[in-house]
């Protein structure tokens, strides 16, 4: 005989406020907007899916969503290699531990616009020590004016901030390998490309799958920085989603196709994490049962 | 035939390995015996040649290995973890020195199915290790080490991380598994029991240095000191200072004659002396009707009180652990047969018989042993 006791949600119910209110309850709102139309004045007329089709078929959101695909791309394959490469190269132990650490730290820890902002200096022809520095030793440099320009100060900062994290994540991975492998490799024989193939690498995985699932969601919401740099410029070049819909949505006052832009986006994010995170666990999912490895 | 001469190493003022002498001969089973940081897993990555001793050599048949890499070797390690490469196959894993080693197809598949026939994983060769048993794991990076027919196979508490069924199961096929190889096969453990159960011969460590080195009963039995006695008795081994008045050892909570019948014994000059005796050398209280039957075994019996503090049973045995009325500060324990419920606290009277006790001197050397007889 089973007998519940409905005390037990008055347990839960702080969680679920706090969710409803932080979560649901502007999430429903979004959903809100996105299905009516307004003519100011508080009046709403209901539009269906209308939002949603004109969004999907309107070659600005196409154009943003490719700038935003391949930014990422670009970002996972230069932030991930570079990680690994890095997190390989630091000491296991001694004073310059602590030291390497604290360096990667540093980038993570200061404010996202700021780091914006000292990239949008940095950068700057007339007065920035980069941007000023290659156009005297004669680079073609601009990221206000030039299309490539611009895409390759964005990377470059990017890469400048969030490689660490990588770093960081592959690091514990590294230094969680028990020293009995690296010596089991060396009685072995096994080349130094082995140990990382065979060893290191299959021991990264699951922090791996963490960067790139962080990495890839972080850099495909990605605004700040570019907002703060090149404002989307020049002309629409770097207009990712993100600054697309701040545009649309405060610029314009289109609530409707602002907000079903926004769950296109988010519905986007959460596809491709998905397919991410399956392809990546696979191989776990195919050996299930004893993942308890040392 | 493995040497170490006088090998030693030290990290920074650390002294890891002291003065260590051994020789290895191929074919045997060798246990280095010792509790944990006892230098046994330092001695193997000298004689693996994973280091190089600072003082001394390691010699490999009568050669001189230093500066030779690992690589050349022909070592193979087995750890306490189980170490696999956890993105190949058993097959793979197995086969991985082979490949190394560059062998042909038809050899590799040859060997590594002999192994696994050997180690009862041929059902297994096409899983991951992580979809093994902890177990068949271990049954894996054994195999890899055997199909390697290295000349000295090094064995670093191998079956530590296994549960106990698997661990007997796994000790009881281990010396069989390398022996048809003739390698030196060298064990280390931190259990007196292991070291008895597999054979073959023990080295007793302590703080880097080697106490012993011989077959493992004479080890056990007949233990050059105090230490290696120590190291080599589980339950720990229960000791008393005394001093020997003529045929007399005293102490405040003791007083014993001392076996007449041993020749030993009559020669010690008088002085202070440790005596030891091993947990299932003592005796309960023995009821009355008992005592009746055994008076003659039972009168030379020395008496000692004590109070309980705590008793575990496992069943077979209990174990009672006793502080000694007289010497406040002595624990002792009592290997006893079948279940001894005894309360905490109650007082009991203990019954050494003076022909099983170990006498040691001021300087931990032995100078009294219990007769080896075939009941004890």
């Amino acid at each position: 005989m089973k007998s519940w006791n409905n005390k037990a949600w008055f347990l839960v119910l702080p969680v679920l406020l706090l969710v409803a209110f932080s979560a649901i309850i502007p999430l429903m709102t979004v959903v809100n907007y996105s299905v009516q139309d307004s003519f100011g004045n508080n009046e709403f007329y209901w539009v269906g899916l209308e939002w949603f089709k004109e969004v999907l078929e309107s070659e600005r959101f196409h154009n943003a969503l490719m700038r935003n695909l391949l930014f990422s791309a670009i970002i996972l394959l230069i932030e991930i290699p570079l990680g690994i490469a890095i997190a390989l190269a630091m000491p296991r132990r001694g004073w310059g531990v602590s030291v390497c650490l604290v360096l990667m730290a540093l980038p993570l820890l200061i404010p996202w616009n700021v780091v914006g902002t000292i990239w949008q200096v940095f950068a700057r022809v007339d007065i920035g020590l980069l941007g000023y520095t290659l156009t005297q030793l004669g680079f073609d440099y601009n990221y206000t004016q030039d299309v490539v320009d611009a895409w390759i100060t964005l990377i470059v900062m990017d890469v400048w901030h969030w490689t660490s994290l990588v770093v960081l994540l592959c690091y514990s991975g590294l230094v969680s390998i028990p020293q009995a492998y690296y010596q089991a490799a060396r009685i072995d024989g096994a080349s130094r490309w082995a140990v990382f193939r065979y060893i290191q690498l299959p021991k990264m995985r699951r922090v791996l799958v963490i960067a790139v699932l962080l990495r890839f969601m972080d850099s495909f919401m990605i605004y700040t920085e570019p907002f703060v740099v090149t404002g989307g410029g020049p002309g629409n070049a770097t207009t990712f989603l993100s600054i697309d819909l701040v545009q649309m949505a405060i610029g314009q006052f289109d609530l409707g196709p602002a907000a079903a832009m926004s769950l296109i986006y988010f519905l986007i994010i959460l596809l491709v994490s998905w397919v991410f995170y399956t392809v990546m666990t696979q191989q776990d999912a195919d050996s299930a049962p004893g993942r308890g490895q040392p | 035939m493995l040497e170490l001469l006088n090998v030693s190493t030290r990290v920074g003022n650390q002294q890891h390995i002291q003065d260590v002498s051994l020789q290895l001969h191929p074919g045997t089973l060798n246990v280095l015996l010792g509790a944990t940081l006892s230098g046994k897993t330092t001695l193997m990555r000298l004689m693996a040649g994973l280091e190089t001793p600072d003082t001394g050599e390691v010699r490999f048949n009568g050669v001189n290995v230093r500066g030779i890499p690992v690589q050349k070797r022909d070592v193979a390690m087995v750890y306490q973890q189980f170490i696999n490469y956890p993105s190949l196959t058993v097959y793979e894993n197995i086969a991985s020195p082979l490949r190394v080693a560059g062998l042909d197809k038809a050899t590799i598949k040859q060997r590594v199915h002999e192994a696994a026939e050997l180690l009862r994983l041929t059902d297994y060769l096409q899983r991951l290790p992580a979809d093994l048993s902890g177990g068949q794991q271990q049954r894996t990076a054994l195999a890899r080490a055997l199909v390697k027919q290295a000349k000295l196979v090094l064995l670093d508490e191998p079956l530590a991380n296994l549960d106990y069924k698997l661990r007997e199961e796994l000790r009881r096929e281990l010396p069989g598994i390398f022996a048809k190889t003739g390698a030196i096969l060298v064990y280390a453990s931190t259990e007196p029991s292991e070291a008895l159960l597999l054979g073959g011969n023990t080295a007793t460590l302590h703080e880097g240095r080697l106490t012993q080195f011989g077959p493992a009963i004479e080890v056990f039995q007949r233990p050059v000191d105090l230490q290696t006695a120590r190291i080599f008795s589980d339950p720990p081994l229960n000791t008393l200072l005394v001093s020997k008045q003529g045929a007399e050892l005293r102490c405040d909570a003791l007083v014993m004659t001392l076996p007449v019948d041993n020749a030993d014994a009559a020669q010690l000059p008088d002085g202070q002396y440790t005596l030891a005796i091993r947990p299932w050398h003592l005796l309960l209280d023995v009821p009355p009707q008992l005592e009746k039957q055994t008076t003659e075994k039972q009168t030379t019996h020395a008496r000692i009180n004590a109070h309980v503090e705590v008793t575990e049973i496992t069943g077979s045995e209990t174990y009672v652990h006793v502080r000694l009325q007289g010497a406040q500060t002595q624990r002792w324990v009592a290997l006893l047969h079948g279940v001894k419920d005894l309360p905490a606290d109650s007082p009991v009277q203990l019954a050494i018989d003076p022909a099983q006790i170990y006498l040691f001197d001021s300087h931990g050397q032995r100078c009294l042993t219990p007769p080896q007889r075939e009941d004890v």
